[in-house]
């Protein structure tokens, strides 16, 4: 039996009752239109990005793998040591030890500077709360996801291969793209 | 018309014979293979993909590792398995689908070698029923391999394979009677030279869908795939099945859509007679076969694509409530005419 919608309902539209010589029939045509619908999805083409060859581009606010930055003009680390990142660090990846900046030969532009500076990306869940806490910009989240490895060790990214241009871009989108 | 017991070695010498099955043996295994790759190439571009594309060029070399894999694997059985029956099963399987391959006429006789050769394995004046015969046989490749395997999910699948495959093959078998009547005899190259002028899916169009439905349920294919239900269950008979057994037991299931396309060919599309007159030398027939088994191949990877799964009720009631009466009423209907006409 069909759901009964109640006494307030006046009318309602059915389809016509399933089963029978009709349903049959009606089942035949509907066959038939089905099939012309599949038909036009081979005449549509194939949508299919192939994936290790073609990339897809990632939008601007992609939260990839992290960045560390340096100033353009002095060529000095953004990171200043304070270790905020690792605070807001929901699942503790990021390891940070500063240390004084020697007045002749400037690391950072702070009085610190971040010494050993590690993100255990095995852990990391990308979340992007490291780079809200810097006040500095010192870490952003990059455009890069393609982050398999072998072994979790090669996991572990130091603080020259956040600073490093990624060795394989990943196509970023322009903005409204 | 023909002697009802078919004087089947007529007039090949037996060195042909053998040359015909093992001409028609390799031909029917590397059939198999090109149709897995074309029905996964199909089923992708209905799906808006690829398919596959990775393994050599245009990925022409997926079902030779399809079928590496399989090889490779390691044969074993459940604990709880009859083992004799576990290995015999697939190959029950496989045989009685090359055996129905060997009666898909795809010539006439020509002149081979000075020899009168039919190009066909056997033109058995049974035609049809050396079909349901074979195909009846295959259901103990169904039935054994489920019982065999000692578990009560296999057993259960085997089960419904076989209550589908049996109600199905009514249905099927009073198709074809239809054409077997107005042709007057069973063998199959009588009735596909009967369809020089007219092919019979003009005359005998009720018959042809009612046949080709069957078929799906036949050959275990969506729309009527209830044996396997890939989606939703484990799977049916094959759930213990693995490896070469496992591969057995696909290439049985290729294979007999490959017959049963090769016997629609025969009975509905007029076999290697072409439209309009046109009457091409012997050597083109052949391919004119394979081309109509081709594209009745393709229907079948297209309702594949378009059609779900029936429900176990409806599948049993549409076998019987409705594919069972259309057929008896298209046979009553063409033996009426059949007899008006004479």
């Amino acid at each position: 039996m069909p759901w009964n919608p109640g006494d307030d309902v006046i009318a309602v539209q059915r389809g016509p009752q399933p089963g029978g010589g009709g349903g049959a029939y009606r089942a035949f045509g509907e066959t038939l239109r089905g099939l012309k619908t599949t038909l036009r999805r081979v005449t549509e083409g194939v949508t299919t990005l192939e994936y290790p060859e073609e990339k897809t581009a990632v939008y601007p606010r992609w939260r990839g793998r992290h960045r560390l930055h340096r100033f353009e003009d002095t060529g000095l680390e953004k990171c200043v040591g304070c270790s905020l990142c690792a605070a807001a660090c929901p699942v503790d990846c990021i390891r940070v030890v500063a240390a004084e900046n020697d007045p002749e030969e400037r690391v950072s532009a702070g009085e610190r500077y971040a010494a050993i500076y590690e993100i255990n990306l095995s852990r990391c869940i990308f979340c992007g709360y490291c780079e809200v806490a810097c006040p500095f910009d010192a870490i952003t989240m990059g455009s890069d996801y393609e982050l398999s490895d072998y072994n979790r060790s090669d996991l572990i990214f130091t603080k020259e291969m956040l600073l490093a241009e990624p060795l394989e871009r990943t196509p970023l989108r322009a903005e409204g793209e | 018309m023909t002697p009802p017991f078919a004087d089947v070695v007529y007039f090949e010498p037996w060195w042909m014979q053998i040359a015909k099955a093992v001409v028609l043996f390799a031909l029917g295994l590397q059939i198999v293979p090109l149709v897995l790759l074309y029905e996964r190439k199909l089923l992708g571009r209905f799906q808006n993909r690829y398919g596959p594309n990775r393994v050599g060029p245009y990925g022409l070399a997926q079902p030779l590792a399809d079928i590496l894999k399989l090889l490779a694997k390691e044969q074993f059985r459940p604990r709880t398995s009859t083992g004799f029956l576990f290995v015999l099963a697939p190959v029950l399987s496989i045989l009685t689908a090359a055996a129905t391959f060997a009666i898909i006429p795809f010539s006439d006789t020509v002149d081979i070698f000075g020899t009168k050769t039919g190009l066909y394995g056997v033109d058995v004046s049974i035609g049809p029923l050396f079909l349901f015969a074979f195909g009846a046989i295959a259901f103990y490749g169904i039935m054994l391999g489920g019982y065999a395997s000692g578990s009560k999910y296999s057993f259960l699948g085997s089960m419904r394979a076989a209550a589908q495959l049996i109600s199905y093959e009514v249905a099927q078998g009073l198709a074809i009677v239809g054409v077997v009547i107005t042709t007057g005899s069973l063998s199959l190259v009588d009735i596909a030279e009967h369809q020089a002028g007219m092919w019979f899916i003009v005359p005998q169009f009720a018959g042809f869908l009612i046949f080709l439905t069957a078929s799906f349920a036949e050959t275990n294919r969506i729309p009527f795939d209830l044996t396997e239900a890939d989606g939703e269950l484990v799977g049916g008979y094959n759930t213990e099945y693995g490896g070469g057994r496992f591969a057995s037991y696909y290439f049985a299931e290729y294979l007999n859509v490959v017959v049963v396309a090769g016997i629609t060919t025969t009975l509905f599309l007029g076999g290697w007679n072409l439209p309009a007159g046109l009457d091409p030398p012997h050597w083109v027939d052949p391919f004119v076969v394979l081309f109509k088994m081709f594209l009745i191949v393709t229907l079948f990877i297209w309702v594949r694509a378009t059609l779900p799964r029936l429900r176990y009720d409806q599948l049993m009631s549409f076998g019987w409530k409705i594919l069972l009466p259309l057929a008896t009423l298209n046979v009553l209907a063409t033996a009426i005419i059949v007899v008006v006409a004479d």
